[in-house]
């Protein structure tokens, strides 16, 4: 079905917005932080007017209903991404740290000295660094799928490096520079072929489409709220059962216990065991509003949108003289359209479009490795969400036409 | 704002007239700007009165870090290492003749925080050199 635009941007207030006098907001940055329909801000607003109070073991009638709303968000979650249970849905802060509660319990349980985790040249930093300390700490070993020049990974080389014994593969669902969606189900196959357990950066993939853990096969999936309509300070750490259960707790403290004796604990159960402290509820709650809005208009919906104004801004933008588009066509990404101009460097670009409204980034998003290999430094990007339209994507080009004349 | 992108910095930005290396030189310095990854190089000779003989920058970054290199590198030849060492945010501001946001403003002061911390011998270019 098709988006109704004008409806859907009405429920965006902040694209009312102008950034100075005349000049309304152009919002091409959705791939950094999605913007947030009313019914997310309405939710977390009623929780604190009505509900708010500290969530499990109180007996009262607020801590009853925070607790429910709490918990009822997560089931949301739990649907949302196809998980058989709630328990194996984790709140964390975010993507980053979802991958490092995998870092810091599982792989500090499993891995030791000369084992191979497998990375690509893709991943966001919040998928390298974690590996680089646990390198550093305990001399695992990385190896990485390269990228192709046209911005895909190459599985040849996977292959090859499957039968080196993988204890871990690790990798991105799309790139967040490249836009690039990868093969998840196949990597994740052939991952557990050789023996891997896999964990999925879903930071970019459960905004954009839908995501089915289940038929993925995958062991860990990790994804944020903030990029899919929600607030910032909570995302999620999908696990297997089998393996949640087998981990060592996380953080200690309050919560994420069965028993504490002066001198011991038992870990609670899933998903307690690794949510230690009173946790981000308000944030839970409007996590779960936005995953109903999303399901609302439909992710296959929202795909297909981005798909088509992907496709328009990409045959525009390869029209324009001395730019540079980095990743592959239109059919094998979301909606991302990283460009260098030739000439001008990415921070004036991004500066003399916003002096127009429109929000790019400029820079290395947070992927300096990937860039490195394209031989760059940094990147202006464009990206796009159900709320844009194609008469944001021409005013974007109009931009661009801008820029190159002001350094013509 | 729409002085940022005046004439004379595109100019100088697009045509450096102080861009390159010294060699030999007297003073050699370079550093980074970790937020965008501007980087720039700045080479000095120093004649035996002290004087500024010779400047050339080098490096990569946006106009603002690139042209303000530029002209403060210009700015500099045959004045005293001792007045280069007074320099301070005002005269690249003065220089630029324009106002910079915080953010930008990392990127005009990149070429000063490398110049003093060259001329000082210093390890490191810091924030203080250019408050
Ligand atoms: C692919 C990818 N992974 C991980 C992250 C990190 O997300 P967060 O900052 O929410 O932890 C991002 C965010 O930019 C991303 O795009």
């Amino acid at each position: 079905m098709k988006l109704n635009l004008t409806e859907i941007r009405k429920d965006f207030p902040i694209l009312e917005r102008e950034t100075r006098a005349g000049v309304r907001l152009i919002y091409l940055d959705s791939t950094a932080t999605s913007q947030k329909p009313l019914s997310v801000i309405t939710a977390m607003d009623d929780f604190y007017r009505r509900s708010n109070a500290n969530i499990h073991r109180g007996v009262h009638t607020l801590a009853e209903e925070s607790t429910a709303l709490y918990e009822g968000a997560r089931e949301k979650i739990a649907k949302f991404i196809n998980a058989s249970s709630a328990r194996q849905i984790i709140y964390t802060r975010n993507t980053t740290e979802s991958i490092n509660l995998v870092a810091y319990s599982w792989a500090r349980a499993n891995l030791k000295q000369d084992d191979l985790v497998i990375l690509t040249e893709m991943e966001h930093h919040s998928n390298l660094v974690p590996w680089h300390m646990l390198h550093a700490e305990r001399g695992i070993e990385l190896e990485f799928i390269p990228v192709t020049e046209e911005g895909l990974l190459d599985l040849e080389t996977y292959k090859i490096l499957l039968s080196r014994n993988p204890k871990l593969v690790s990798f991105t669902h799309m790139s967040n520079v490249l836009g690039t969606i990868n093969p998840a189900a196949q990597i994740i196959r052939l991952g557990h072929e050789a023996g891997a357990v896999v964990l999925v950066d879903g930071a970019q993939s459960v905004p954009h489409f839908a995501v089915d853990v289940q038929s993925l096969d995958a062991d860990f999936y990790a994804f944020s709220s903030h990029k899919m309509c929600g607030p910032t300070g909570i995302g999620v750490l999908y696990g297997k059962a089998t393996l949640l259960e087998s981990m060592p707790p996380f953080l200690g403290g309050g919560d994420m216990i069965k028993e504490v004796k002066l001198r011991s604990f038992r870990p609670n159960t899933l998903p307690h065991k690794f949510e230690a402290g009173t946790p981000a509820i308000a944030e839970a709650i409007g996590f779960g509003a936005a995953v109903d809005y999303l399901n609302g208009i439909g992710m296959d919906n929202i795909a297909a949108h981005e798909h088509e104004i992907t496709e328009y801004a990409l045959e525009r933008m390869e029209e324009i003289p001395g730019v540079k588009l980095f990743g592959p066509s239109a059919d094998k990404k979301g909606g991302v359209a990283a460009f260098t101009l030739e000439g001008v460097h990415p921070h004036d670009v991004a500066q003399i479009l916003d002096r127009d409204g429109i929000a790019v980034r400029a820079g290395h998003h947070c992927a300096q490795p990937l860039h490195e290999k394209f031989g760059i430094q940094a990147t202006s990007r464009a990206s796009f969400y159900m709320y844009n339209t194609k008469d944001e994507v021409d005013l974007l080009v109009n931009g661009i036409y801008k820029v190159k004349k002001m350094f013509g | 704002m729409d002085d940022l992108y005046r004439e004379v910095i595109i100019e100088h930005y697009k045509n450096p007239s102080h861009r390159g290396k010294l060699d030999p030189h007297d003073i050699s310095f370079a550093d980074n700007n970790p937020l965008c990854g501007d980087h720039i190089q700045i080479d000095l000779r120093i004649d035996s009165d002290g004087l500024v003989a010779d400047a050339r920058f080098d490096g990569h970054g946006c106009a603002i870090s690139q042209a303000s290199a530029d002209m403060l590198v210009e700015s500099i030849i045959g004045k005293p290492l001792e007045e280069v060492k007074k320099l301070n945010k005002e005269s690249v501001l003065e220089l630029l003749g324009i106002d910079l946001g915080p953010v930008r403003l990392k990127c005009a002061l990149l070429s000063l925080k490398v110049l003093k911390a060259g001329v000082y011998g210093l390890g490191e270019a810091s924030d203080e050199l250019v408050e």
